[in-house]
């Protein structure tokens, strides 16, 4: 078993600190709240909470339709694998600006903390360079924290960070979970021009 | 226009959509769209991204929307079954989706796994809060194309494109 000592609460602060320079999606549950937490809910930030999988695509579009920003989409272990293909469209497409961070710890926290594919054999990083990602670095542990910071601005994208987290609580955010306000308030500031 | 071998009705649905604004064509490879994407693989204005499954051209589209983009997303009939819980970006977000639809299981079909997901296409698209516009002739193309683009992303609907068998045939086996 792979030692994994991350407090997720921890993770986003220390790899993405300049996160105001990015357009971020997240997807449900724990991503979204480490997300709003580390943003304080931004514009430049969209949750989601339902449409499971859907993550990876709507970075993706965000990506290929706006290829002088930075975009990072942030999900979970279970978001990510009920759209697991969606890494090879990923691949294929080759945006130069989309980094995909998955914060795994295992389960399905949001439902009762069942256990998920990554807790038993599946191996993410492993799915991301079969799908064709051209840079993937997987992180367990704190001292690992400043080199997946390095990884994001600094490997080839689009890049795919598997970052394996204790199975503890996410950030205590309560979000805005009125996806037609989040909408209209994230798609305002892109084409105000602030943010990524 | 330059001069293309391609289908007449496929050059001016393309032509119709870039004009409407449309640069990303998301798609699952049809025989029904081969030639609309081919179009947007040439044309340097447009790309086309090949999806592994339909869903993930609907969240395509939001993504293209949160940035001021427009998409749509090229299918056969049985990946609109593929989309559905995606779709709560319609009726949720008032994302501005748009689906282009070439049907199997419809008139004239001859492979009986098509019918189930064929037939269940409208009241899939309605159960999820998308406008129909459904195109049985090449002479209906052109103004339920305009009226798709016009309610999708002027009036914020969500929208498919459906092209019926009766206007584009039925596959040969």
């Amino acid at each position: 078993m792979v030692d994994v000592s991350l407090d997720r609460r921890e993770l986003l602060p220390k790899i993405l600190p300049s996160y105001s320079e990015y357009l971020i999606v997240s997807g449900l549950a724990g991503a979204s709240r480490d997300a709003a937490a580390l943003t304080s809910e931004g514009d430049n930030l969209f949750t989601m909470g339902g449409a499971m999988g859907a993550a990876v695509s709507i970075g993706l579009g965000m990506a290929l339709c706006a290829p002088d920003k930075k975009i990072a989409v942030i999900t979970g272990d279970g978001e990510l694998m009920m759209n697991i293909g969606s890494l090879a469209t990923v691949a294929s497409a080759a945006p130069q600006n989309l980094s995909i961070i998955c914060i795994d710890n295992g389960q399905h926290g949001e439902t009762g903390g069942q256990k998920g594919h990554t807790a038993e054999r599946t191996d993410l990083e492993l799915m991301a360079q079969g799908a064709g990602i051209p840079a993937t670095l997987t992180i367990s542990r704190p001292d690992e924290l400043e080199a997946a910071a390095r990884f994001l601005t600094e490997s080839p994208a689009p890049r795919f960070l598997w970052a394996r987290v204790l199975p503890g609580p996410p950030s205590d955010w309560k979000r805005n979970w009125n996806l037609a306000d989040c909408r209209t308030r994230f798609r305002d500031a892109v084409l105000r021009g602030s943010g990524g | 226009m330059t001069e293309s071998k391609e289908p007449r009705w496929a050059q001016n649905l393309f032509a119709q959509l870039v004009e409407g604004g449309v640069s990303l064509f998301t798609h699952v490879p049809d025989a029904g769209n081969a030639a609309l994407i081919r179009l947007a693989q040439q044309n340097n204005k447009t790309s086309a991204v090949l999806l592994s499954a339909e869903e993930e051209g609907v969240g395509i589209c939001a993504g293209a929307d949160l940035v001021g983009g427009r998409s749509v997303v090229c299918m056969q009939s049985s990946g609109v079954g593929n989309c559905v819980n995606h779709l709560s970006l319609v009726k949720g977000g008032r994302f501005p989706v748009f689906l282009i639809v070439t049907m199997r299981g419809d008139y004239g079909e001859m492979n009986p796994w098509q019918y189930p997901m064929g037939q269940a296409v409208d009241a899939v698209l309605d159960a999820m809060g998308l406008m129909i516009f459904r195109v049985d002739s090449e002479e209906a193309l052109e103004a339920a194309t305009r009226a798709a683009l016009s309610a999708c992303f002027r009036g914020g609907q969500g929208v498919a494109l459906v092209l019926s068998q009766r206007f584009l045939g039925t596959k040969a086996f």
